[in-house]
């Protein structure tokens, strides 16, 4: 499958029918809490301070849901409609915009107390950006993403974070990126968890506005996935045993006629009642009906 | 959706619009009130970043007069519910924002505003 934003521009990627799929599926609303709870930690706010938190991308506003469960007050903007009104739908306490990421925000100079955008399903806000939908000037690449990364800058508290996921397809694309977000004054740079996984591995974007060069970019997760234990089917253990007793060929073959013969003799000789009489049909498999 | 407290972050973002684009003036705006959980402290750590005259001027614009004109030395408990009332509890549904610059409309529908510009109007 071809990644989604070389299909269509978000707005009409998400349709109705795509916004209702991508919502209402269980394993993007797992990632989904899995990304909002890593991105929270990376924000790194300071603990029990209510905080004010822009979410970028907020869709049908899955990871919201999220914010106010931590207790978070939020706004979220989006540019696809049928997205929003499924967040509307959902009755989320956030406020929501359609807007345009790459056209800039005109949110005022320290609004926000950090910034999240995390993204399943391989598509981030940062790439929708990477498409110029239009030959017009204002929609190149870099011009959208300047766009976007100052008016961001401007719109968060200092000191204050951004943690932008994203699903590189380059480096180039990483490179691209960085620098842009560094032109526009953020300091910080790339977080990859779980950097030896095809599957679990989550490119961050961290971005630090003031802290004066002193933040460290923080440590990406390593080692095995510890998600994938939980995120296994049910009785797949059960289901992994059976097959290995099968091929270790433990597992007794399918009780003949003589072995039926024997207990039914048993059962005669220790006086049950009812014991079915021997007869050519014993053991015998019924004819398939059709 | 929008509340008063994201109304009064909200400046005008078109293209050479820069000074007096805020704050953006509610036009025929048809408000719900949803209650909301009271954090006191989130609000007294909000205040200092609120624009007070902004938001008496677009409380009264959606009808509602009970804030004072200048933020009281004491904050106390009655004038925070106040607050909090104003700030997160009025929804606004229908309606539009208009920059007092550039006279930019954003409209409001069912509660989400509409923030895209025009090829034109784009910094």
């Amino acid at each position: 499958m071809s990644r989604p934003e070389l299909q269509a521009p978000p707005e009409i990627y998400y349709g109705d029918s795509e916004a209702i799929k991508y919502t209402n599926n269980t394993r993007i609303q797992q990632i989904q809490a899995e990304m909002t709870y890593r991105a929270l930690e990376l924000l790194n706010l300071p603990p029990d301070e209510p905080a004010f938190l822009l979410d970028i991308g907020c869709g049908s506003g899955l990871s919201g849901e999220i914010l106010d469960e931590e207790g978070y007050l939020w706004t979220g903007v989006d540019i696809a409609p049928s997205m929003l009104e499924v967040a509307l739908e959902r009755e989320v306490e956030g406020d929501l915009f359609l807007q345009d990421i790459g056209q800039g925000f005109g949110f005022r100079p320290g609004s926000f107390d950090g910034a999240i955008s995390p993204r399943p399903s391989s598509i981030s806000v940062i790439q929708w950006l990477l498409n110029a939908e239009t030959s017009h000037p204002t929609s190149s690449p870099p011009h959208r993403l300047t766009r976007f990364f100052t008016a961001l800058h401007s719109a968060l508290r200092n000191p204050s974070r951004a943690v932008l996921q994203f699903y590189p397809t380059s480096d180039d694309q990483v490179q691209l990126i960085t620098s842009i977000a560094q032109k526009a004054g953020f300091g910080g740079g790339v977080v990859v968890d779980y950097p030896n996984s095809n599957k679990a591995r989550k490119v961050y974007l961290c971005l630090f506005v003031g802290g004066g060069g002193a933040a460290q970019v923080p440590q990406g997760l390593d080692g095995e996935a510890a998600e994938e234990a939980g995120a296994r089917a049910k009785f797949e253990k059960r289901r992994q045993r059976e097959v290995r007793k099968e091929r270790s060929g433990k597992k007794k073959a399918a009780k003949g006629k003589e072995w039926i013969l024997k207990k039914k003799d048993l059962y005669r000789r220790r006086g049950k009642e009812d014991v079915p009489r021997d007869s050519k049909y014993t053991g015998r498999k019924r004819k398939t009906v059709f | 959706m929008v509340r008063l407290i994201t109304h009064n972050l909200l400046a005008c973002h078109v293209k050479g619009c820069t000074s007096n684009n805020f704050p953006l003036k509610l036009q025929d705006v048809q408000i719900a009130l949803r209650e909301a959980e009271f954090n006191e402290d989130f609000l007294r750590g909000f205040i200092p970043r609120l624009e007070w005259g902004a938001l008496v001027q677009a409380a009264r614009e959606v009808g509602d007069d009970s804030l004072p004109a200048e933020v009281p030395e004491m904050l106390d408990d009655e004038f925070l519910k106040q607050l909090h009332h104003v700030l997160l509890e009025i929804h606004i549904d229908e309606g539009s924002m208009v920059c007092p610059n550039c006279k930019h409309v954003y409209p409001i529908s069912s509660g989400i505003p509409n923030m895209l510009l025009a090829e034109h109007e784009i910094g």
